[in-house]
């Protein structure tokens, strides 16, 4: 018996509720783009689950995509951080207030 | 059976998610993350995507995070408190390590010995090839120009000036 | 050479664009050079045109320059025409106005290069407009002609802006004008709607061909350009302009104010004859404005004691005799006026140039006197352009005038239209206006010519003949106003015998209305006579006047016995009041309104409210800009998941 595609979508729903929470209530730069890297996770298991209910492949390969697109945005904001961490010697993103009226 | 290791793994992503952005240690954080990652390539192979299976474990598991770590270890974040108890530390990395071998045989056993009642092609990695450089051919040439971008960009953007 | 009219035009234009360009650099001899330059090459090419003009028998020449506006049906062209009509007009304007360029270069003289420059280059400007209106061979071109020689007007009037008068007495010039020529742009747009074209061999060849069809509109149109007329020709109502023009230098008075600009209106009404002459009821409107102007006038003229002023209301007068004598049928009786006009009052403007520039810039006649001795020349020329414009036979104005006033009486004695009584009435104004005339000319000349200095020490020191290039054109202008009315003897004078040359020219252009019967040869000399001996009676009342030892004595009488109507007549009516009140400061009152009430309010209004709110909707969302990263993300999911729902719902 297949598992219904709603329970994946269910699941892709939590990890993205919690991956965003990751991102809105944490202050380490660090911790923000993990909760990014759980909301990409859920997205793209929603993808591949409804890939698999249409029947198609395209789904997959879209899948296939984001997560090389997830390395290179890991990498550049990583790299990010650094220079941030170089500059202000910390990575809380609350320190980051320059850009304010 | 089948649904079982389907919620099993829910839960465990789950509770390793909210682990992940919640415990006040990076490295706690990105560990557990790990084991959310090997859950969610599980659910992949129930889909029968095999190879987004396999690409998940090696890109995100494999790569990705291992870059976080690199990073938690060079940026030492001073929010973290220093671990001044080594055993909580290696308990959460030795369960982490449990969870990780469990789902890992899991998997292997999913995707090799039950045939999985999906409904449409599997996630066959010839015919996930053959849209690659079908249909997707453009899109999957400027991926690689992405990632070449994503590599020069970093690169210039921690250079230090001397 | 005919084919070089569109040079005639070119020339003064060329000179114009190179004064207003150089006026930096020009001295005055480079600037005398170009501008008296240009227009005298005009009028040799002028002339040229005309010799081989004269072979072709009244034959209509049109030369086609360039297609100007084309647009569905309406197509018009810059068409330049040459018949005899346009003919006269060219002779006298060329000739006159070269005359009076080389006049002006002793008269301003005094300016500094800068103004020296500009005043030419307005002037060769105003000859390029003037041309352009009598040679334009559609309504169109001839407006073009008549807008520019307003706007020349305005410019030359305001000469001196920096005295505030003039600059304000440039204003009224064309701003009355402007009233004019909506009249006279109404009738444009109607004449086009009914004949289909603007061109006037186009809109003559459709009236003779079909009368009746036309008929219920030749009227309107006819009266609506009349209302042009009497703005640029200063009738009444639309006269007040063309005393305070007199603000501008003279010799600018003499050009615009006296033989060209204003007698644009006479031009026009001559122009457009074979409309004007289908419709009665418009024709007596014309004369009648005419003759009225042409008592009302001479009424203010005999009160006014600033020399130019005088002379300015006399040209509102003549022009007044010119279209009555349009009105009674007789175009080319008026075109005769207007010919032999140009001479004598061009002559006596300058004259009273020549006057103003030896008494030092006094222009009061109640200051001046005995000035014959010491301006020999000024004398004896405006002497004889006064005899002239008094209608004193053999000089030329006797010879138009008359015939003016014959035609009139011909008009009344041949019920022209049903009106003959009117007629006969404005040829009783006629023959009471010139006695006017005779009148206030000659007291103007013993005022200032005759009788003791009655100026100051200074002046009187200072008292001197003009210089030759001044002189030689009053020469000239008097010379012509002597013999020029040969050109056009009434037939009455010669027995019979047509030796009207200058009517015969004009015939095939401006046909005169044909009348029923005729006057008999013994009442036209009786009419000759009656107006000679009006003239001699006037001129012989204001010797009584204002010559010799009790000068002064009857006149100040009189004005101590009537104060009242001395009063009224010595202010002009009070007619620049009248209008003031009535017309002026209401205008005044709706415009500030428009400014603070509509303006302001109503329009800048809502537009700054509109830039209060962006302002006010800026001041509030630049809160949003927190700088606070976490902040940012947290509007960055509330997006998408608006996104979303969109998308999904």
């Amino acid at each position: 018996m297949a598992i219904p595609t709603t329970h994946f979508v269910i699941l892709a729903a939590l990890l993205f509720a919690v991956g965003a929470a990751g991102v809105l209530l944490r202050r380490s730069g660090i911790s923000i783009l993990l909760g990014i890297e759980i909301m990409l996770n859920a997205a793209n298991l929603s993808l591949a689950a409804f890939a698999r209910q249409h029947g198609q492949l395209d789904g997959q390969v879209f899948v296939f995509f984001v997560m090389a697109v997830a390395a290179a945005e890991v990498v550049v904001g990583l790299a990010l951080l650094v220079a941030i961490f170089r500059r202000i010697g910390s990575i809380d993103v609350d320190r980051l207030n320059a850009l304010r009226w | 059976m089948v649904t079982l290791v389907f919620y099993l793994t829910a839960a465990v992503a789950f509770v390793s998610a909210v682990v992940a952005i919640s415990h006040r240690s990076p490295v706690v954080n990105v560990l557990s993350l790990v084991v959310t990652f090997f859950c969610v390539a599980v659910n992949y192979a129930l889909l029968g995507a095999s190879f987004l299976a396999a690409a998940q474990i090696l890109v995100y598991a494999g790569a990705i995070l291992v870059l976080f770590l690199f990073v938690v270890m060079l940026l030492n974040a001073p929010e973290v408190p220093p671990a001044t108890e080594p055993r909580p530390f290696q308990r959460w990395l030795g369960t982490a390590a449990a969870i990780a071998t469990a789902l890992g045989g899991t998997l292997l056993f999913l995707t090799w010995r039950t045939a999985l009642p999906s409904a449409g092609p599997g996630g066959d990695a010839v015919a996930l090839g053959r849209l690659l450089v079908g249909p997707y051919l453009f899109a999957f040439e400027l991926i690689a120009v992405l990632l070449l971008a994503a590599l020069v960009g970093a690169y210039v953007l921690v250079k230090r000036k001397h | 050479m005919l084919s070089l009219l569109w040079l005639v035009l070119v020339l003064p234009l060329a000179g114009a664009v190179a004064l207003l360009a150089g006026a930096q650099r020009f001295d005055h001899r480079t600037t005398s050079a170009v501008g008296v330059g240009s227009i005298g090459a005009t009028l040799l090419l002028s002339l040229g045109i005309l010799a081989q003009y004269a072979g072709r028998h009244g034959e209509t020449v049109v030369q086609s320059l360039w297609r100007w506006m084309a647009a569905g049906d309406l197509t018009i062209t810059f068409a330049l025409r040459l018949d005899p009509l346009s003919a006269v007009m060219l002779f006298f304007v060329t000739f006159v106005g070269f005359v009076i360029h080389v006049y002006s270069v002793g008269y301003m003289h005094s300016e500094g290069p800068r103004a020296y420059a500009r005043y030419f280059a307005y002037l060769n400007l105003f000859m390029f407009a003037m041309l352009t209106l009598v040679l334009g061979a559609n309504l169109v071109v001839l407006f073009v002609g008549w807008e520019g020689v307003g706007l020349c007007s305005y410019l030359l009037i305001g000469f001196y802006f920096e005295k505030d008068w003039c600059a304000a007495a440039g204003k009224k010039a064309f701003i009355v004008n402007r009233i004019g020529d909506f009249g006279f742009l109404l009738a444009i747009f109607m004449a086009y709607k009914v004949f289909g074209t603007v061109d006037f061999s186009g809109m003559w060849a459709q009236l003779a061909a079909e009368p009746s069809r036309y008929a219920p509109w030749v009227t309107p149109i006819a009266l609506l350009l009349f209302v042009g007329a009497i703005g640029k020709s200063a009738q009444l109502p639309l006269y007040v302009w063309l005393p305070d023009a007199m603000a501008g230098p003279t010799p600018v008075s003499a050009l615009i104010h006296a033989a060209t600009m204003v007698t644009a209106g006479v031009y026009m009404v001559a122009r457009c004859s074979p409309l004007f002459s289908q419709s009665p009821t418009a024709l007596l409107v014309v004369a009648a404005v005419g003759g009225l102007t042409a008592v009302f006038a001479a009424t203010i003229g005999l009160a006014q004691n600033d020399i130019k002023k005088v002379l300015a209301y006399s040209t509102v007068s003549q022009l007044g005799y010119m279209f009555l004598g349009a009105g009674a049928g007789a175009f080319g009786a008026a075109i005769f006026h207007v010919f032999t006009h140009a001479f004598f009052k061009a002559c006596l403007f300058l004259g009273s140039g020549s006057v103003i520039h030896a008494c030092s810039g006094e222009q009061d006649i109640r200051k001046m006197g005995g000035l014959a001795k010491k301006l020999p020349v000024t004398y004896w020329t405006f002497v004889v352009a006064t005899l002239a414009l008094a209608g004193i036979p053999p000089l030329a104005g006797f010879f138009s005038k008359d015939e003016i006033l014959g035609k009139v009486f011909a008009a009344g004695s041949a019920d022209l239209g049903g009106f003959g009584r009117v007629y006969l009435g404005l040829w009783v104004l006629g023959v009471a206006g010139a006695f006017l005339t005779a009148f206030y000319m000659f007291r103007l000349v013993h005022l200032t010519f005759h009788g003791q200095f009655r100026g100051t020490r200074e002046q009187e020191h200072h008292l001197h003949e003009s210089p030759a290039s001044m002189v030689w054109p009053l020469r000239i202008l008097a010379v012509g106003s002597a013999v020029v009315g040969f050109a056009g003897i009434g037939t009455a004078l010669t027995f019979g015998r047509d030796l009207n040359w200058f009517e015969h020219f004009l015939h095939p252009a401006t046909p005169a209305v044909e009348l029923g019967h005729h006057v008999s040869l013994g009442i036209e000399w009786l009419l000759i006579g009656l107006s000679v001996a009006v003239a001699v009676g006037g001129i012989l009342l204001a010797r009584r006047f204002y010559l010799g030892p009790r000068a002064l004595e009857i006149p100040n009488a009189i004005a101590g016995r009537f104060p009242r109507a001395f009063d009224l007549v010595a202010n002009k009516y009070y007619v620049d009041e009248a209008y003031d009140r009535v017309v002026v400061k209401p205008l005044r009152s709706v415009a500030w309104f428009s400014w603070k009430g509509v303006d302001t309010v109503g329009i800048d209004g809502p537009i700054n409210a509109a830039a209060w709110f962006t302002e006010i909707t800026g001041d509030l969302l630049r809160f949003i800009q927190t700088g606070n990263v976490r902040n940012y993300s947290l509007l960055i999911l509330g997006g998408a998941l608006a996104a979303m729902a969109w998308l999904l719902l």
